[in-house]
C-alpha cells in the first residue's frame, strides 16, 4: 500500500544559496576588513592612509615628462600642460638622459658589450649554483672558470691574464701529486697551497711582463706602420665628426630657439586661465573687510592673499598684468610683515582697485582652447623632436671623445716608441743619478718619500736636496714608464684596459657585491669551523677577527681601506681602489656569515657530530659530509640577509670616492641641468636595488622549500 | 689468569707532530701562531716604514691640543678654541649615543607596531605593513637617510617663510618645523625644581614598589589589585601637586622669530631628525620581522591551554604567551640595536656630528693622524658592542630554558 501524504516532500530540496552576507566578497570583506570595532578602524585608517599617499602621489605620476633636457625644461613642459599651481609631475627626463651613466657611471660607452656580456655571463654561471637539478651539470666547469673571465672582460688586458691565474690551481694541483707519495696527505696539501701562492704572488707577474715583452718585440715593427695608419685615418674621421657635432649644435640651438617661441604665449595662456579664479578669491577674501574689522582678519586676509598669489611668478603674465600682480604682491607682504594696520581700511580699498584692475586683464587676449590643445601638441612635438636631437649629439660628443683618446694615445705611444732607444739609453744613467740624489740625503730626509706635508724643523737645505732626489727618482719613473707602455700597449693581445677610476654606477654595486659574496661565504664557513674548534690558538684567532670585525662599522673599515691600508703594505705597493674595497666588504661580511654558520652548527644535534665520529670519518669528512650540508641548510635565511646587507651596503662606497648610483646622484644633481632633482633619481635607484634585493629574499624563501626534508 | 700486555715502548720520532693526532693539533697551533706572529710583525714594521717615509710618529699627544674648529652640535660645553680634540671626540661619542638611543627607542615602539599589525587579521593592514616591511628591507638605508634629508631640507618651510606668512607655527604657535631644525619650547628649570624632581622620582619608586606588594599580594591571597589606575595616579597626582605647591617652578622657553631663523627653546636640527627617522624606520621594518616570528614561534597550543585554565585573552597575552615570545624576540631586538649603533656612522651622509665627523673627520684632517684617530673611533665602536652583546649574553644566560 503505498502513501501518498500531501504534507511529506518526495523529493530533497536543492541545496540553498548561503545568505547574501556569507558568500563571496561580501562575507570575504566582512570577514578580513570588518569583523570587529577594531578591525574596521585599522581598515578605515589603512584607505585614509593609502588614500592621502595615492592622491598626492598619483598626480606626481600621471604628470611625468620623458622629453626634457633639463629641469627647466620639465618645468616649462609642465607649465604649458597644467594650470598654475597644478603642475607637479614627475621629470624622468633625467632617468632618460643619464640612465646609461647611472648604469655604468663613466665606463667607457663602446665598450658596454663587454660589462653586458660579463653579466648575461653571471646568470649563466650562477643557473647551475642557483638550480642545480634544473641545468646541466658541465655548466660547473664554466661557474669555476667565471670568476677568472668577469675581470678579465671588466679590466680587460691580455687574454693570458686569465689563463695565468687559473694555471696556479694546476701548480698546485702538480704539487699535490708530487708530494703526496713523498711526504704524505698533509705535506701534499701545504706544498699545492704554498706552490699556488708562490706562483701568482711571485711567479706570475714576471711571466706576464715576459709575454708581453716577447710580443711586444714581435710586433714592433708593424706597430709603428699600424699607428701612423691610425693617426693618418683618424684625421679625417675625426674632422668629419666634428663638423656632424657643429651641424647638430646648431640644430640644437634652432630646436630650443622654436621650443621657447612656442611656449611663451603657451605659458601665458596658461597664467591667464589660472589666474582669473584666484584673484576672485583674493577679492572675496577682503570683500567682507570694513571698518569694524579686527585687526586679526585684517592680517588673516593679508596672509591668505599672500599664500594664493605665491605660485603666479610674473614673469609669465600677460601683458599688463605684471606689474599689477607685482603691486598686490608688494602692497600685502608689507602689510603682513609689519603689521601695520593703522592704514588697513586705506590698504583694503587699494587692494580691492588693483584686483579689479587685474581681473579685467584676465579677459583680453583670451585663447580658444583648441588653440590651446593645438599648441600643446606642437610644444610637445618641439620637445620630442629636441631630445631626439640632444641624444644624437650626445652619441656624437662620445663618439668625438672616443676618436680624440685614440689619437692621443696614438701619438704618445709612437713617440715612446721612436724614443725608445734614446729612453733604454738614458736609463743606466737615471737609474745610478737616482740613487745617488738618493744615497746623499742628508738623515734628516732621508727616509721621506713625498714633499707634500713635511714634517715640522726641517732645515731648507735639506728639504731643497729632497726634492732634487724626488726630481731625479721621478724621471726615472717617467723613463721606465715610457718603455714599459710600449711593452703593454703593443704586446697586449686582448681588450682594451679600462681603469678602476671608470667603473660606477650599478655596475660597481654589482661587481663589488657579487665578489663579496663569492668570496665571504667560503671564509665565513672556515672562520666559523674556527671558532667551533678545539684549537685554542685558531679558536682564539678566529673569535677576535670575527668580534673586532663586527665590531666596527663598516664605513669605518673602508676608511680603513682608504686612508690606512698604504701604511700596513710594504712600501711602494700600488693597491686598485675597487680591490681593496673588494677584500674589506669581503672580511666584513666573512665575519657576519660566520656567526649565521655557527648557529646553523650549534643547531645541529651533538648526535650528527658524534655518529660522523662513529663512522670514523676524519674532521674534514664529517664536515663535508655530515655536519656543514645539514648546518648550511640551516642557516640559508641567515646567509642571504647578509648577502643581502652585504649588496645593500655597497652603496657605502660613495664616501671613499667612487661612483655607487647614490654617488653619481649627486653628480647629476651638481650639473647645471639637473641642480635640484631629487625623488626620480631616488625612485630609479631604490627600485634597481629592491628588485635585487626583494628576488634574493624570494629565492632564499624557494631554496629553503626545496631542502625541507623533514614533515610538519 | 691474567695477561698483561704493556704498550710497546716506542721513541718519539719527529714524523709523529704530522701524524700522531696526540701531537698534530699542537703542531698546527704552533704553526699558526709563528704565521700570526710573523703576520703583525709584518705589519708593524711595514706601517713604521711607511710612517718614517712620510716623516710621521706614533703618538695621541695631539688628543691635548686645541681642536680649533666648531661643531654644529653639542651636548656639552664645547669651544672650537679653548677645547682640546679629546673634548671633540668626546662631543661626538655623546652626539652619536644620542641619536642611537633615540633611534632604538623609535625602531622599537614603530618595530613592535609594526610587526603586530602584520599578523592582524585585517587584510588591508597585513598587507601595507607587509609593503613597507618589504621597502625598507630592501633598499639601502643609505638612500633612506639621504631621501629622508632630501624631504626635510627640500620640502619643508625656510624660517624666513614664517615671516611672509607661506608658513605658520604649530601646536598653539609654540612649534616651527623649518628645513633647518625643528624649533620646539625648551623647560627653564627655576628655583625649587629639584624638589619637583625629587618628588617625581619618588613617585617613580612608589610605583615600583606598589606593584612589587601587589605582586606579592596576588601570590599569597590571590587578591588583584588595581595596579594601573594606581601607578597612573602615582605618576602624575604627586608631581602636579607639587608642581603648583612650590610655585611653578619650571617655565616653558618657546622659540622667537628672530631677523633670520628662530631663537630660543631647544632645536632639534634637521640632520638629526633625517638621520633618527631614517634610522628608526630602517631597523624598525627589521624588529617588526623579529616581533613577527617571535610571536609566532609560540605554539598555538600555549594559548589553549591558558584559555582551558580560564585566563582572560588580555592575561593570556601578558602572563602566557609574552614571557616565551620575548625570549625569542630579545636576542635579535638587541644585534638590531647594535646594528643601529653601528649604523649611525652613515651620519657622514647628512653632516651630523658625530664620532666619524669629529675624531674620525675633522681632527683627522687637521693633525694628519689618520692611524691613531682611526684606531680610537675603532676601538670605541668596537668597545661600545662589546658592552651591548655582553648585556646581552647576561640576558640570554638569566632568560634560557634549562633543559637536559
Amino acid at each position: 500500500m503505498t502513501q501518498n501524504l500531501s504534507y511529506v516532500r518526495a523529493a530533497m530540496i536543492d541545496q540553498q544559496d548561503p545568505p547574501l552576507t556569507q558568500k563571496g566578497a561580501v562575507r570575504w570583506v566582512r570577514e578580513n576588513l570588518l569583523s570587529g570595532w577594531l578591525n574596521i578602524l585599522l581598515t578605515v585608517l589603512s584607505i585614509a592612509a593609502i588614500w592621502y599617499v595615492t592622491s598626492h602621489l598619483l598626480h606626481w605620476f600621471l604628470n611625468a615628462v620623458w622629453n626634457a633636457g633639463s629641469l627647466t625644461e620639465c618645468r616649462e613642459v609642465l607649465s604649458v600642460l597644467h594650470q598654475v599651481g597644478d603642475n607637479s609631475g614627475a621629470c624622468w627626463g633625467v632617468i632618460r638622459d643619464r640612465w646609461t651613466q647611472l648604469l655604468f657611471g663613466s665606463y667607457p660607452p663602446a665598450f658596454y658589450w663587454r660589462s653586458i656580456l660579463a653579466m648575461i655571463l653571471l646568470v649563466v654561471a650562477l643557473m647551475p649554483v642557483l638550480f642545480r637539478d634544473k641545468v646541466s651539470g658541465k655548466l660547473y666547469y664554466f661557474s669555476a672558470f667565471y670568476p677568472f673571465l668577469m675581470p678579465w672582460l671588466l679590466w680587460g688586458g691580455s687574454f693570458w691574464v686569465p689563463l695565468l691565474a687559473v694555471a696556479g690551481f694546476g701548480v698546485g694541483y702538480v704539487a699535490l701529486r708530487l708530494l703526496t707519495p713523498v711526504g704524505g696527505a698533509v705535506l701534499g696539501v701545504v706544498g699545492a697551497i704554498v706552490a699556488a701562492l708562490v706562483w701568482w704572488i711571485v711567479a706570475m707577474t714576471p711571466i706576464n711582463d715576459a709575454l708581453h715583452r716577447a710580443v711586444a718585440n714581435m710586433r714592433i715593427e708593424g706597430a709603428r706602420d699600424a699607428l701612423i695608419a691610425t693617426q693618418d685615418g683618424l684625421a679625417p674621421r675625426i674632422a668629419q665628426i666634428e663638423a656632424d657635432r657643429d651641424a647638430v649644435t646648431a640644430q640644437v640651438a634652432v630646436a630650443v630657439a622654436a621650443k621657447n617661441a612656442i611656449y611663451a604665449p603657451l605659458a601665458t595662456e596658461q597664467f591667464r586661465r589660472s589666474v582669473g579664479p584666484v584673484l576672485d578669491e583674493v577679492a572675496a577674501l577682503f570683500d567682507g573687510l570694513g571698518a569694524t574689522s579686527t585687526q586679526a582678519d585684517l592680517a588673516a586676509a593679508y596672509v591668505g592673499a599672500h599664500r594664493l598669489l605665491l605660485d603666479f611668478a610674473p614673469a609669465r603674465a600677460p601683458e599688463g598684468m605684471g606689474p599689477l600682480l607685482e603691486q598686490i604682491k608688494t602692497t600685502v607682504r608689507v602689510r603682513v610683515t609689519e603689521d601695520n594696520l593703522a592704514d588697513a581700511q586705506e590698504a583694503v580699498a587699494e587692494i580691492g582697485a588693483l584686483v579689479a584692475q587685474a581681473r579685467g586683464l584676465t579677459a583680453a587676449n583670451a585663447m580658444s582652447d583648441a588653440d590651446l590643445a593645438t599648441g600643446q601638441a606642437a610644444f610637445l612635438g618641439a620637445m620630442r623632436e629636441l631630445t631626439a636631437l640632444r641624444e644624437t649629439q650626445t652619441r656624437i660628443g662620445a663618439e668625438l671623445f672616443r676618436m680624440t683618446e685614440e689619437r692621443r694615445g696614438a701619438t704618445t705611444l709612437l713617440r715612446n716608441i721612436d724614443q725608445r732607444a734614446a729612453n733604454i739609453a738614458a736609463h743606466p744613467g737615471l737609474l745610478a743619478a737616482a740613487e745617488e740624489a738618493r744615497a746623499a740625503l742628508p738623515e734628516s730626509v732621508a727616509l721621506l718619500t713625498s714633499a707634500d706635508d713635511l714634517p715640522e724643523g726641517l732645515a731648507p737645505a735639506d728639504v731643497a736636496q729632497l726634492r732634487d732626489a724626488l726630481r731625479a727618482e721621478a724621471a726615472l719613473a717617467s723613463n721606465e714608464g715610457a718603455t714599459f707602455s710600449i711593452y703593454y700597449e703593443v704586446g697586449r693581445v686582448g681588450l682594451q684596459p679600462v681603469p678602476s677610476a671608470s667603473f660606477g654606477g650599478f655596475q660597481l654595486s654589482l661587481i663589488i657585491g657579487v665578489a663579496g659574496i663569492a668570496m665571504s661565504l667560503p671564509l665565513g664557513i672556515l672562520l666559523a669551523l674556527g671558532r667551533q674548534s678545539n684549537l685554542l690558538i685558531i679558536n682564539k684567532v678566529s673569535v677576535g677577527f670575527i668580534e673586532i670585525i663586527r665590531g666596527v662599522p663598516l664605513i669605518v673599515w673602508l676608511l680603513t681601506a682608504q686612508f690606512l691600508l698604504n701604511y700596513f703594505l710594504p712600501p711602494g705597493t700600488e693597491f686598485d681602489l675597487v680591490l681593496r674595497v673588494i677584500i674589506m666588504v669581503t672580511l666584513f661580511a666573512s665575519a657576519y656569515i660566520a656567526e649565521v654558520v655557527r648557529g646553523g652548527l650549534a643547531a645541529l644535534p651533538r648526535g650528527q657530530y658524534e655518529a660522523a665520529d662513529a663512522l670514523g670519518l676524519d674532521y674534514w669528512k664529517s664536515m663535508q659530509l655530515i655536519v656543514l650540508p645539514q648546518a648550511l641548510k640551516i642557516s640559508i635565511p641567515g646567509i642571504v640577509n647578509t648577502f643581502i646587507g652585504l649588496f645593500k651596503d655597497t652603496t657605502l662606497v660613495l664616501f671613499i670616492g667612487l661612483f655607487d648610483p647614490l654617488g653619481l646622484s649627486n653628480t647629476i644633481r651638481a650639473t647645471t641641468e639637473w641642480n635640484g632633482i631629487y625623488w626620480e633619481l631616488f625612485i630609479f635607484i631604490g627600485v634597481l636595488f629592491f628588485i635585487f634585493c626583494f628576488s634574493m629574499g624570494r629565492y632564499s624563501l624557494f631554496l629553503e622549500r626545496k631542502l625541507q626534508r623533514e614533515n610538519r | 689468569m691474567a695477561i698483561t700486555t704493556d704498550p710497546p715502548v716506542q721513541g718519539f720520532r719527529l714524523s709523529q707532530l704530522i701524524y700522531d693526532t696526540r701531537y698534530r693539533s699542537m703542531t698546527i697551533q704552533v704553526v699558526a701562531m709563528i704565521l700570526l706572529m710573523l703576520f703583525f710583525a709584518g705589519l708593524v714594521s711595514n706601517t713604521m716604514t711607511n710612517l718614517a717615509s712620510k716623516g710621521k710618529t706614533f703618538d695621541f699627544g695631539f688628543m691635548g691640543r686645541p681642536a680649533g674648529y666648531e661643531i654644529s652640535q653639542s651636548l656639552i660645553a664645547y669651544d672650537a678654541v679653548t677645547s682640546t680634540h679629546a673634548r671633540a671626540a668626546l662631543v661626538g661619542i655623546l652626539n652619536t649615543l644620542l641619536v642611537a638611543f633615540l633611534g632604538c627607542i623609535l625602531a622599537t615602539i614603530l618595530g613592535v607596531l609594526f610587526g603586530v599589525l602584520r599578523l592582524s587579521r585585517n587584510w588591508l593592514i597585513s598587507r601595507l605593513t607587509a609593503v613597507y616591511v618589504e621597502g625598507f628591507r630592501n633598499v639601502p638605508l643609505l638612500l633612506w637617510i639621504i631621501a629622508i634629508y632630501a624631504i626635510i631640507t627640500e620640502s619643508l618651510p625656510a624660517p624666513a617663510a614664517f615671516r611672509t606668512g607661506e608658513a605658520s607655527m604649530i601646536l598653539n604657535d609654540s612649534v616651527a618645523v623649518t628645513n633647518r631644525a625643528i624649533y620646539m619650547p625648551a623647560p627653564v628649570w627655576g628655583a625649587n625644581s629639584t624638589i619637583l624632581i625629587a618628588v617625581f622620582l619618588l613617585s617613580l619608586a612608589g610605583i615600583w614598589a606598589f606593584r612589587r606588594y601587589a605582586a606579592a599580594r596576588q601570590e599569597a591571597t590571590g587578591q588583584i589589585l588595581p595596579v594601573l589606575w594606581v601607578s597612573l595616579a602615582l605618576f602624575f597626582v604627586p608631581s602636579i601637586l607639587f608642581f603648583f605647591i612650590l610655585g611653578r617652578p619650571v617655565s616653558l622657553d618657546y622659540p622667537a622669530l628672530t631677523r633670520f631663523n628662530f631663537e630660543g627653546g631647544m632645536q632639534l636640527r634637521g640632520s638629526l631628525l633625517a638621520l633618527w627617522l631614517a634610522l628608526s624606520l630602517y631597523t624598525a621594518a627589521f624588529i617588526a620581522e623579529n616581533v613577527r616570528a617571535g610571536i609566532l614561534a609560540v605554539s598555538k597550543g600555549q594559548s589553549e591551554a591558558a584559555f582551558a585554565l580560564g585566563l582572560r585573552p588580555n592575561r593570556t597575552m601578558k602572563l602566557v604567551i609574552l614571557p616565551q615570545a620575548l625570549r625569542v624576540i630579545i636576542p635579535p631586538l638587541i644585534s638590531q640595536y647594535l646594528n643601529l649603533t653601528k649604523n649611525s656612522s652613515l651620519a657622514i651622509a647628512v653632516g651630523y656630528a658625530d664620532v666619524r665627523a669629529t675624531l674620525g673627520g675633522t681632527t683627522i684632517n687637521l693633525t694628519g693622524k689618520e692611524l691613531e684617530g682611526m684606531l680610537l673611533m675603532g676601538l670605541f665602536y668596537l668597545l661600545l658592542s662589546l658592552l651591548i652583546s655582553g648585556a646581552m649574553n647576561i640576558y640570554n644566560a638569566r632568560k634560557q630554558l634549562v633543559s637536559r
